[in-house]
C-alpha cells in the first residue's frame, strides 16, 4: 500500500474520523468498541509486512492486478481532442473494482479472529465479491439483499449462494439499498463479536471510509505509475463515477497532492436532476447523518432520507462517502451528474468502438470523459476509471433500449 | 436535580420502580398523541419516550420500524411533534424524553431544536445514533435549555467505557440489557450476569433497563436491580392493536417490587 513517490501534503481523516467536517461516527453505542477495536486492528495491520505481503499476493495471483491502463485510441478519435486511457478494473476477477476492498477487509476480519462475514449489496457486485473473497478464505459470509433488488438480480443471488454465502431478504422499507445496510447493522449490533461487517463502499463510520479507501487506493496508484510510463507525465484530468464513491476514491487519492491533475466525479442523474428522481447527492442533496457518517444526502425538510433513482444499481444510494462531501466543498473535485440515457448511448459507444462493454456505473464516467475531453487538445491527457464490465447489466441495458426507440 | 431523576427515585421510594413507556408520534396521527399521553399518565407510567419517526432506524426492531413507517406515511415530521407537545401543555406532567435519531435534529438545526424542545417542556433527549464521542455539541445545545442527554450504556461495553459514560451521564442511565435492537424477546439468556448490578454501582444516577422488556415477568426481575424499565414495542404494539390491557398490566407490574435488602 506504500508509494514513496507521492508527496504527502493532503491528510485525512483526524483521529475523530473526520474528512474537513464529514465522517465521524453515527451509531449505536454497542458497536464504538467493535469500531474502535477494527481501527486498532487496522493500523496494526497496515504496518505489518506480513499482512501487506499476503493482500499484495491476493490482488496480484487471484485478483489479476495490476491491470491495463489502456489506450482507447478509437474512442479517443470519437471524441476528437484529448487522448482517452482506460484504467481497467473491468478486468479484475468478479469483474470490477469491489474485489480490492472485499479480500483487504476478510483478509482483515480474519486476521482479528473473526469468523463470519455479513456485507450488504443493491445489484449484487459488492456481495459476489464479498462472498468470493470468503469462499477463498473459508470464512462465513450472509449477504442483506433489499427484496426489490432480489428481484432484479435474481442471477447475481444464485452467484452468491454457489459461493456458498446465504443471501437475506430485506423486507424492511423500500427493500433496496439502504434498507441492505440498516438490516446489515442491526445485525452487527446483535452479532458483534464473531461478526465483521464488510462495508462495500466509502461509506459507514469511521474507520470504514478510510480503510475502503485505502484498499481502492491500488487503483489510483497503479494509475499514476503506468501513465508516467506510457506518457512520461501525468494526466490532466482524471474522471471516475461516484455512487457511495469507492472506485473513485481509489482512483483519485494518490493524485490529490498533484493540482495539476483535475479530478472529476461522476454521479448518476437518473431521470435528470431536475426530476427528483435522481441520485446525485452531492449535485443535488445536502449534508446530514445516515449509516454512521455526516455526508451528503438526499433527504426531505424534516431530514428523512429520500430514495435514489438511476439505471445503474450501484450508483442507486443515497448519500456519497465522507471524503468526496469535503472535496465537494473545497473543491479539489469537480462532481456533475449523467443521466440514464446518456449513460446507455456512452455504454453503446464504448461497446462498438473498443469492444469494451462497461458497467452502467462506469458507463457515468465514459459519457462525462467523452464530453470533456472532446473540448481538450490532442496533447491533453484524460483518465476514465473503469469500474466494471457490463455483462451484468445485459438485461437492464436491453429491458431501456426497448423500453425507448428499440434500436441498440 | 434533574426533573426526570426526581420522577425515577419517587417511583423507586414508594415500593416499585420506574416505568418508562415508549411510544411512536404520529402512529395512528398526532391526533391521538394527547389521548395517548393522558392514558399512559393515568396508567400510572412515571415518564414517557416519546419516539420520532425516521426513515432508516437502524437500531430499531420491526415492530418500532413499521410504527415510524406509519407514523411518516401519516405526515409526521419532527416540528409537528413539537408543536403538538407545547399544545398538549400542562395536562400532561409527567416528564417527556424524546428519541428521534439524528439526522431529523440536524435538519432542524441543533440549537433551535434544544430551544423548541424547552419551550414544549421537552425533558430529556435519546438519540440512538449519537455515541459518546460525538455526544458533545447535542450537549452543550441541550444543556443550555436545561435538558438531559440521556445515553445508552451497552451492558457488554468495557467497564472503562461504562466509567466515561456513566460519569456523563444525565438524568439516568438507559442500560441496554442486549447485543442488539429494540424489540420483544422471550429470553434473556443471561446475558446481563451481573452487569447490571455493577453498572448500578458505578453509576451515581438511576440506572433504567431497556432492549428486549416484553412481559411484567421481565418488569419484575429487572426492576429488583434496575431503578425502572423502558419499555418499547410490546406498547407501541398494543396501541396499535387497539388493546390497551397489556399496557395496564405491565405499568401496574411496576408498582410493587420486592426490592432486596440492601
Amino acid at each position: 500500500m506504500a508509494n514513496t513517490t507521492e508527496k504527502k501534503a493532503y491528510q485525512a481523516p483526524d483521529e475523530t474520523g473526520r474528512f474537513g467536517e464529514y465522517g465521524g461516527r453515527f451509531v449505536p453505542e454497542t458497536l464504538m468498541p467493535a469500531l474502535l477495536e477494527l481501527e486498532t486492528a487496522y493500523r496494526e495491520a497496515k504496518e505489518d509486512p506480513a499482512f501487506v505481503a499476503q493482500l499484495d499476493h491476493y490482488l496480484k495471483d487471484y485478483v489479476g492486478r495490476e491491470n491495463p491502463l489502456y489506450f482507447a485510441e478509437r474512442l479517443t478519435e470519437t471524441a476528437g481532442g484529448a487522448k482517452i486511457y482506460l484504467k481497467r478494473e473491468d478486468l479484475n476477477h468478479t469483474g470490477a473494482h469491489k474485489i480490492n476492498n472485499a479480500i483487504g477487509q476478510a483478509l482483515l476480519a480474519k486476521r482479528m479472529g473473526k469468523t463470519k462475514i455479513i456485507a450488504e449489496t443493491g445489484a449484487g457486485q459488492h456481495g459476489v465479491a464479498t462472498a468470493t473473497a470468503c469462499a477463498l478464505l473459508d470464512m462465513e459470509c450472509i449477504v442483506f439483499m433489499g427484496k426489490e433488488d432480489i428481484r432484479r438480480q435474481e442471477l447475481n443471488v444464485f452467484r452468491m449462494e454457489l459461493l456458498g454465502a446465504s443471501v437475506v431478504s430485506v423486507e424492511q422499507g423500500s427493500g433496496t439499498l439502504k434498507d441492505a445496510v440498516n438490516e446489515a447493522l442491526r445485525y452487527w449490533v446483535a452479532n458483534v463479536s464473531d461478526t465483521h461487517y464488510v462495508i462495500g463502499s466509502a461509506l459507514g463510520p469511521h474507520p470504514f471510509p478510510e480503510i475502503v479507501r485505502d484498499l481502492q487506493r491500488v487503483i489510483g496508484v497503479e494509475t499514476r505509475r503506468q501513465i508516467l510510463e506510457k506518457e512520461g507525465r501525468l494526466p490532466d484530468a482524471v474522471v471516475a463515477c461516484v455512487g457511495g464513491g469507492s472506485n473513485s476514491i481509489g482512483m483519485f487519492h494518490p493524485f490529490v497532492d498533484d493540482t495539476d491533475v483535475a479530478l472529476y466525479g461522476v454521479e448518476a442523474a437518473g431521470s435528470g436532476v431536475e426530476t427528483g428522481k435522481h441520485a446525485a447527492a452531492l449535485t443535488g442533496g445536502r449534508p446530514g447523518a445516515l449509516h454512521g457518517a455526516f455526508m451528503y444526502l438526499l433527504q426531505d425538510e424534516a431530514g428523512q432520507i429520500n430514495e435514489a433513482h438511476s439505471i445503474s444499481a450501484g450508483l442507486d444510494y443515497p448519500g456519497a462517502g465522507p471524503e468526496h462531501s469535503h472535496f465537494r466543498d473545497t473543491g479539489r473535485v469537480t462532481y456533475s451528474s449523467v443521466t440514464d440515457d446518456q449513460a446507455l448511448e456512452a455504454l453503446k459507444m464504448l461497446s462498438r468502438k473498443e469492444g469494451i462493454l462497461p458497467a452502467l456505473e462506469s458507463s457515468h464516467a465514459v459519457h462525462y470523459a467523452v464530453e470533456l475531453a472532446s473540448g481538450m487538445s490532442p496533447d491533453q491527457i484524460v483518465v476514465i476509471c473503469l469500474s466494471g464490465r457490463g455483462d451484468k447489466d445485459v438485461m437492464t441495458v436491453r429491458d431501456a433500449l426497448k423500453g425507448g426507440n428499440g434500436n441498440v | 436535580m434533574s426533573e426526570i431523576t426526581k420522577a425515577i427515585l419517587e417511583a423507586r421510594e414508594s415500593g416499585g420502580c420506574a416505568f418508562v413507556p415508549y411510544i411512536m408520534a404520529g402512529d395512528g396521527g398526532l391526533g391521538r398523541l394527547k389521548e395517548d399521553l393522558l392514558f399512559l399518565q393515568e396508567a400510572g407510567a412515571t415518564a414517557v419516550e416519546l419516539g420520532i419517526p425516521f426513515s432508516d432506524p437502524a437500531a430499531d426492531g420491526p415492530v418500532i420500524q413499521e410504527a415510524g413507517l406509519r407514523a411518516l406515511e401519516a405526515g409526521t415530521t419532527l416540528k409537528a411533534v413539537i408543536e403538538e407537545v407545547k399544545a398538549i401543555g400542562d395536562e400532561v406532567h409527567i416528564p417527556i424524553i424524546f428519541m428521534t435519531y439524528l439526522n431529523p435534529i440536524l435538519s432542524y438545526g441543533m440549537a433551535g431544536f434544544a430551544n423548541d424542545c424547552q419551550e414544549a417542556g421537552i425533558a430529556g433527549v435519546i438519540v440512538p445514533d449519537v455515541p459518546f464521542e460525538e455526544s458533545a455539541p447535542l450537549e452543550d445545545c441541550l444543556r443550555m435549555n436545561g435538558i438531559d442527554l440521556i445515553r445508552l450504556i451497552p451492558l457488554s461495553a468495557p467497564e472503562e467505557r461504562i466509567r466515561k459514560i456513566a460519569e456523563a451521564a444525565e438524568g439516568f442511565i438507559y442500560a441496554v440489557t442486549v447485543d442488539g435492537i429494540t424489540g420483544v424477546r422471550d429470553s434473556f439468556g443471561g446475558t446481563t450476569d451481573g452487569r447490571l448490578e455493577r453498572l448500578k454501582e458505578i453509576a451515581d444516577i438511576p440506572v433504567l433497563a431497556g432492549f428486549g422488556i416484553s412481559s411484567p415477568e421481565h418488569v419484575r426481575d429487572f426492576g429488583r436491580t434496575a431503578d425502572g424499565v423502558i419499555v418499547g414495542s410490546a406498547i407501541v404494539d398494543a396501541l396499535h392493536r387497539g388493546d390497551k390491557e397489556p399496557i395496564k398490566e405491565l405499568i401496574g407490574s411496576a408498582k410493587d417490587i420486592a426490592v432486596p435488602a440492601e
